[in-house]
């Protein structure tokens, strides 16, 4: 199998179903990098990411006959994926939400911007240091669960809208009104973070 | 006072005004509403930087490490095919 360009042979979704090992084999080996990132990225522990990839495949070996076939196989990984993860994570901290809880205890107002500095016109070099990449990823792994989850889906991962929607069980508004809030977020952080190199000067008032 | 209802009613829309994915009426309205609303812009313009600079951290992608590897496809038991893929 051929990882230069050439695209990765189809999975027959009737020899899954049927058992073929060598189709299972051929699944793995096509999404375990992906499903390993994701639950790498959610928790944050190599040790818990192997954990979830293995027991997402352990599942959906045994739960093939169960997939209706309407989403992508790999959109259906990422779901039984993010379960498992979120399970991880409610066991460490009990007030984690499942992906599944429709319950939106975060569709209050949106955070209003607090901070008004105009870091945009920072040159491109500054701007894409290596300090500033990393505070980056810890803005986001410092998200809240579900805004973070929904972030790293979709930017990250880049799974479409109704990828991620699917993923986590809501509808393609829930999740954009996440993505968007997640994103201010960020926004905030970044700031603050940029503000020092301002050393004051605040634009707009 | 009326200027910052304004801004917080945008608010909710300018995620998918920075990705070009906002309809044409609410594009208008922020539009408008940008042209004399210094905070907004300054709001819009560091979105924009924002969602770029997250698109930059992608290249140092995780790469599963071989052991993980080699234990997922026990646990599978599908050690057979181990050296099938790249």
């Amino acid at each position: 199998m051929s990882q230069n360009g050439s695209k990765p042979p189809p999975i027959s979704l009737e020899a899954l179903k049927a058992g073929d090992k060598a189709q299972f084999a051929l699944l793995v080996e096509q999404n375990s990098n992906q499903i390993y990132r994701l639950a790498l990225r959610i928790l944050g522990n190599e040790q818990d990411a192997e954990d979830v990839l293995q027991e997402t495949f352990i599942k959906a070996f045994r739960h093939i006959q169960d997939f209706d076939g309407r989403s992508r196989l790999s959109t259906w990984l990422y779901r039984i994926a993010t379960n498992e993860a979120l399970m991880l994570l409610r066991k460490r901290k009990p007030d984690t939400l499942s992906v599944d809880d429709t319950t939106e205890t975060d569709d209050g107002e949106l955070t209003e911007p607090v901070q008004i500095v105009d870091w945009a016109q920072l040159p491109e070099d500054e701007l894409l240091s290596s300090e500033t990449l990393a505070y980056v990823d810890q803005a986001i792994e410092a998200l809240p669960e579900r805004l973070k989850i929904t972030f790293i889906l979709r930017e990250v991962e880049g799974l479409s809208t109704l990828e991620a929607a699917e993923v986590l069980n809501i509808s393609e508004a829930a999740l954009k009104t996440r993505l968007s809030r997640a994103r201010l977020q960020l926004r905030e952080s970044l700031t603050e973070y940029f503000e020092g190199r301002f050393e004051g000067k605040v634009y707009g008032t | 006072m009326a200027h910052n209802e304004n801004c917080r009613q945008l608010l909710g829309s300018l995620s998918e005004y920075v990705d070009g994915t906002a309809e044409e009426s609410i594009c208008a309205d922020i539009e408008r509403h940008l042209a004399d609303c210094n905070n907004c812009r300054v709001v819009v313009d560091t979105l924009r930087r924002t969602v770029y600079l997250v698109r930059s951290t992608r290249p140092e992608e995780t790469v599963m490490p071989a052991e993980v590897r080699d234990r997922l496809y026990k646990v599978l038991n599908l050690e057979d095919y181990l050296n099938s893929g790249g």
